[in-house]
């Protein structure tokens, strides 16, 4: 019980604001729109998955740059733990993304420039894991990775925030549709999706974190043996 | 000599024997009154595509549930290795 009351305070914000994601998400009234119906719902999930898979691979490539300028070890654990996070988010909304789609737009994958410009993207990263292990000399593998991290980073910018913008997107904001905005008019829906997006990011960086623990300790054994 | 019922008592007598039917029939019928008075969430938001928000939730709780389970492995296996270490 002790550890409970003495871990990070951020933890339990986390545990707090999900929470009340999933009993504002579901309970809340929201605006009554025909074909969304109840699913208007899911921006409290699926949405948050995006936003999350951006901050996550933002305080990545923060950390190749870091890594890049000290060649402190710490920081390119840290880098590729949250990219391996971005990854999982990223998986996480195509996935929904796609059950949303079949009962809105009709089928899983319309070809929808967004959501073909989000696959590129997540394939770009997956190539940085590949990129990674495909390398034996660590400081080699470790540069090699931080500058295309870098490079993954610049290059999902484009591909997210500005290409489904300049063709026809099925999705909200894009290609002449109505925004977040059009929707959201009486601000039930906003203060449950912020709190949603703090609260699944909090997650990810949680599992982030044990993960860059356990690296460090992985390394710290390998280097006393 | 009979002391004649005072037609005060005949009534209370019979409206005990009412109450005792509605009482009775209540009873019988609690099940439908119940039915119609208790507010249940019998059509779970009159299933305007809900189900879909519930498939969405379980494929994001899978997804994090698989992490842990990973993050959960691998911290076993360096338990272990740090175990064997030490011997």
């Amino acid at each position: 019980m002790g550890y409970l009351l003495k871990t990070n305070w951020w933890k339990w914000l986390c545990i707090a604001l999900l929470v009340y994601t999933i009993i504002g998400g579901l309970l809340f009234r929201v605006p009554k729109l025909p074909i969304l119906n109840e699913t208007i719902r899911v921006l409290h999930f699926h949405v948050p998955m995006w936003f999350g898979m951006i901050l996550v691979f933002t305080g990545s490539v923060v950390y190749a740059i870091k890594y890049l300028k000290t060649n402190n070890l710490k920081f390119d654990i840290y880098s590729s733990q949250l990219a391996d996070m971005g990854i999982a988010f990223g998986v996480l909304g195509i996935v929904t993304g796609m059950v949303w789609a079949k009962y809105t737009w009709g089928e899983p994958w319309s070809n929808d420039p967004k959501q073909n410009a989000s696959a590129v993207s997540l394939l770009i990263y997956l190539a940085y894991f590949v990129l990674r292990n495909s390398l034996k000399d660590e400081e080699q593998r470790n540069k090699i990775s931080a500058v295309y991290n870098i490079f993954a980073f610049f290059l999902m910018i484009p591909l997210l925030f500005i290409l489904p913008r300049m063709a026809d997107s099925l999705h909200p904001g894009n290609g002449g549709n109505p925004g977040f905005n059009a929707y959201d008019l009486d601000s039930n829906l906003r203060k449950v999706f912020y709190t949603a997006v703090l609260g699944w990011t909090l997650l990810g960086y949680w599992i982030a974190s044990i993960n860059v623990r356990l690296s460090l300790t992985h390394q710290k054994i390998e280097n006393a043996s | 000599m009979k002391t004649p019922v005072s037609l005060d008592v005949r009534m209370n007598h019979f409206t005990t024997l009412l109450f005792r039917f509605l009482f009775l029939l209540t009873i019988l019928l609690s099940p439908i009154i119940s039915d119609a008075q208790v507010e249940m969430a019998d059509n779970f938001r009159g299933e305007g595509k809900i189900y879909v928000v519930i498939a969405i939730i379980l494929v994001i709780l899978t997804g994090f549930f698989y992490l842990l389970f990973k993050v959960d492995k691998k911290s076993k296996q360096l338990e272990k290795e740090i175990r064997q270490d030490k011997r």
